[in-house]
C-alpha cells in the first residue's frame, strides 16, 4: 500500500458499510460497502484529489476519515497518532487541526445565525483567539476569504452561492487547522465562480501551509489543484498517481473512462471516446472479482473471478488491473 | 465578487420579518389574531372591564334576561354573566398558555432527546407516546383529575401532560430532518458537544411547527379546560371558568338560555381566535410545510 513517512494523515484499510436492516425486528440483510478499504496517504502541502462518479464513496470516505461518520474499520493517522482510537473528548481536541468544506453552500450554513456569530462561535470553541479579539480576527477571516468584515452582521441568506462557500471557507479556516476536507466545494456553483473558489483555495493552502484532500467528480476540476489523484470505483481506490501520470499515462481502463468524457474546446480535436456501458452496480450487491469488470471495455473472463488489488506498476503509481502491468497495450485496445 | 453595495446594509430580521409580512396579508389569521388581543386584553385588565364583582350574589336579580343593566344577564344566583365572561378569560387564558408551554417543554424535550440520539431511547420514547396516543385524551384527562384534587393546578398540569406526545412527534420528526443539514455536521466537525449543538443549531431551525402546534395546543388546552369543567372536574364553584358556567347553566337550558349561550360563545370564538391564527401562521411560516393537525 502507498505509504510515505513525511505524511500528514495515512488512511489504511478505511471501511464503511451501512447495514441494510429488514424486517420486524431490523434484522441485518447485507451491507452497503459505502467505503471499501480505502489506503491512502497525504503528505504535508500537498492535495490529493479523489473522484469518482455520484455513489463511488468519495464524500463518505472523506467524512469517515475525519470520523464524522463512524468508519466501520480502517486505520486513520493524523501526523501519527490514531485517529480511531480516540475517545470524544480527544476527538474534540483534534478537530481544530481538521477541518471540512461542503458541496451545498445552501445547506452548509446554519439560516438562523449570523455570519459573525457561526465564525465567533467556532473561535471560542477552541479558543483560538482571546475574547476580546475574537471580533477582529472575525472581520481578518472574512477578509481572507474574500468578503467584507460588515458582511459579519448577515445572515446566510442575504448571500450568493458563491458567497456562501467563501463563509464556509472561513469557518473551516477560522480553527486553524492544517488539512482540510473540501467535499465537491465548486460542484455547486457557476463555473465563473468555480475558478474564483480554486484560486482561493489554492491562495490559502500557499497562505497558511494546508493540506487538502479535494473530492471531486470531475476530472478537470482537480487538475487545477491536485499534486496527486486517487481514482475511486465502487468503494475502492482504482489508480492513485501523480495528477500528470494520471491525466497523461492512465492506467487503469476506468481512469481512461473518465478522463476521454472530459470536454475539449476544439472542434477539430480527434479523440477515442470511451463509453461506458449500464449503470454503477449497487454497493449493497458487488460484483465478483475485479468490480469494474461488467462495465470495462476490456474486460476477459479472469477478471470475474479474480479480485483486484492496488499495486505500484510504476513508481509512484498504483493501479487495479490485472492487465495494466501485464498488458501496456490495455490503453491501445481501450 | 462585489460586495452588495446597493442592498439594505441593516440585516433583515429574515424569517419573523418575512412571516409577519405573509401574516398580515391573510385575513382569517389577522381576525384571530384580533380575538386573541381582545382576550388578552380583557383578561388581563379584567377589574377594569367587568361591571360588577363576578363573585357577588344578588338573589333578588337571579336569572335575569340580557338587559342595559346586566348586557349579558344574569345567573341562577344573580351574579352578572358578562362579568363572570371577562374574568373567566383571564382563567382560559391561563388554562391555554401554561398547559401548552408544559406541553411545549415536555415535548421538546422529548422529541429533541428521541430524534438526536435515536436507537433505542428513540424506541422507548416514542413507543410511550404511541401508549398515550392509544388512550382517548378526555378519558385520560378524566382519569387523571378524578385522581387527583380537581383544581385549576391540576388541570394545568393534566393538559400538558396529555397533550405533550403530539408536540414530541411534531419536535423528533424535525430534529431528525434538521440534523441532517450540513450545517450540524460542520459543527460536530468544529468540535462543538452535544448541548450547545441542539440548542444553537438544531432547535432554532425546528421552531417554525412547533410555534404552530404550540398556537393550536392553547386553543385545546383552553378547550379541554372547558370540558373538565363542564364535568365538574375542573375549575371549582365559585372560579368563574367558562365550562363551569356552560355546566350549571345546563339545568336552565329552556327558561334562561343566556346562561350556557354566551359562555359557550366565548369558548368558541378564543379557540376559533388560536385556530385561525395558527393556521395563518402555519401558511405564513412555510407554505411548504407539513400540517399539524387542527385542535378539535
Amino acid at each position: 500500500m502507498p505509504q510515505t513517512s513525511d505524511s500528514l494523515i495515512q488512511v489504511d484499510g478505511l471501511k464503511k458499510y451501512f447495514p441494510i436492516r429488514k424486517g420486524l425486528f431490523s434484522r441485518i440483510q447485507g451491507n452497503v460497502k459505502a467505503v471499501d478499504g480505502v489506503s491512502f496517504s497525504i503528505k504535508k502541502g500537498e492535495t490529493l484529489g479523489l473522484v469518482g462518479e455520484s455513489g463511488c464513496g468519495k464524500t463518505t470516505a472523506g467524512r469517515s476519515l475525519l470520523r464524522l461518520i463512524e468508519p466501520t474499520d480502517g486505520s486513520i493517522k493524523f501526523e501519527g497518532r490514531e485517529l480511531m482510537d480516540m475517545d470524544r473528548q480527544e476527538l474534540r481536541e483534534m478537530r481544530k487541526e481538521m477541518q471540512i468544506i461542503f458541496q451545498d453552500p445552501y445547506g452548509s450554513l446554519n439560516p438562523r445565525m449570523t455570519v459573525g456569530g457561526m465564525l465567533s462561535e467556532a473561535l471560542k470553541l477552541h479558543n483560538i483567539v482571546p475574547k476580546d479579539k475574537i471580533q477582529d480576527r472575525v472581520a481578518e477571516l472574512l477578509d481572507t476569504v474574500g468578503l467584507s468584515p460588515r458582511h459579519a452582521r448577515r445572515y446566510p441568506h442575504e448571500f450568493s452561492g458563491g458567497q456562501r462557500q467563501r463563509i464556509g471557507i472561513a469557518r473551516a479556516l477560522s480553527v486553524e487547522p492544517k488539512f482540510i476536507v473540501c467535499d465537491e466545494p465548486v460542484s455547486a456553483l457557476d463555473v465563473s465562480i468555480q475558478a474564483q473558489i480554486i484560486n482561493l483555495l489554492q491562495d490559502l493552502q500557499k497562505e497558511f501551509g494546508l493540506t487538502y484532500l479535494f473530492i471531486a467528480h470531475d476530472l478537470s476540476v482537480v487538475e487545477h489543484i491536485c499534486d496527486r489523484v486517487a481514482v475511486m470505483y465502487l468503494g475502492k481506490i482504482v489508480e492513485l498517481a501523480d495528477a500528470d501520470d494520471i491525466y497523461n499515462n492512465p492506467l487503469h481502463p476506468y481512469t481512461k473512462a473518465l478522463l476521454s468524457a472530459i470536454p475539449v474546446a476544439d472542434p477539430g480535436h480527434k479523440k477515442e471516446r470511451v463509453v461506458l456501458e449500464g449503470d454503477v452496480p449497487s454497493p449493497a450487491n458487488t460484483p465478483s472479482g475485479c468490480y469494474f469488470h461488467p462495465r470495462c471495455p476490456v474486460a476477459r473472463d479472469e477478471c470475474s473471478d479474480v479480485d483486484q488489488f492496488l499495486e505500484e506498476l510504476k513508481p509512484e503509481h498504483w493501479a487495479a488491473c490485472m492487465y495494466a502491468r501485464q498488458d501496456e497495450n490495455v490503453g491501445e485496445a481501450a | 465578487m462585489k460586495p452588495m453595495n446597493n442592498i439594505t446594509e441593516k440585516s433583515g430580521g429574515g424569517l419573523w420579518q418575512e412571516t409577519w409580512k405573509r401574516l398580515k396579508r391573510d385575513r382569517a389569521a389577522m381576525f384571530g389574531l384580533v380575538i386573541i388581543g381582545i382576550l388578552i386584553t380583557v383578561g388581563v385588565l379584567a377589574p377594569l372591564f367587568a361591571p360588577y364583582n363576578p363573585f357577588k350574589v344578588t338573589l333578588e336579580k337571579r336569572l335575569l334576561g340580557p338587559s342595559l343593566e346586566h348586557w349579558l344577564g344574569t345567573d341562577h344566583f344573580g351574579r352578572d354573566i358578562l362579568s363572570r365572561i371577562i374574568y373567566g378569560a383571564r382563567i382560559s387564558l391561563e388554562v391555554g398558555i401554561i398547559a401548552s408551554s408544559i406541553s411545549l417543554l415536555l415535548g421538546m424535550l422529548f422529541g429533541t432527546v428521541a430524534g438526536y440520539y435515536g436507537g433505542w431511547i428513540d424506541n422507548v420514547i416514542m413507543r410511550f407516546t404511541d401508549i398515550m396516543f392509544g388512550f382517548p385524551a378526555l378519558l385520560f384527562l378524566i382519569g387523571i383529575m378524578a385522581a387527583f384534587e380537581p383544581n385549576l393546578t391540576t388541570v394545568f398540569f393534566a393538559i400538558g401532560f396529555v397533550s405533550w406526545p403530539r408536540m414530541a412527534r411534531i419536535m423528533r420528526g424535525q430534529v431528525l430532518s434538521v440534523k441532517e443539514n450540513d450545517y450540524v455536521m460542520a459543527n460536530v466537525a468544529l468540535g462543538q458537544k452535544d448541548g450547545p449543538l441542539i440548542l444553537r443549531h438544531i432547535i432554532p431551525n425546528c421552531l417554525a411547527p412547533v410555534i404552530v402546534a404550540f398556537t393550536m395546543g392553547i386553543a385545546s388546552a383552553i378547550m379541554a379546560e372547558a370540558s373538565l369543567s363542564f364535568l365538574g372536574l375542573g375549575a371549582q364553584p365559585p372560579t368563574p371558568s367558562w365550562g363551569s358556567m356552560v355546566n350549571f347553566g345546563k339545568d336552565y337550558l329552556r327558561s334562561a338560555p343566556w346562561l350556557t349561550m354566551f359562555p359557550g360563545i366565548a369558548i368558541g370564538l378564543t379557540v376559533l381566535g388560536f385556530n385561525l391564527f395558527g393556521d395563518g401562521l402555519r401558511d405564513a411560516l412555510d407554505p411548504t410545510m407539513e400540517l399539524p393537525t387542527r385542535a378539535e
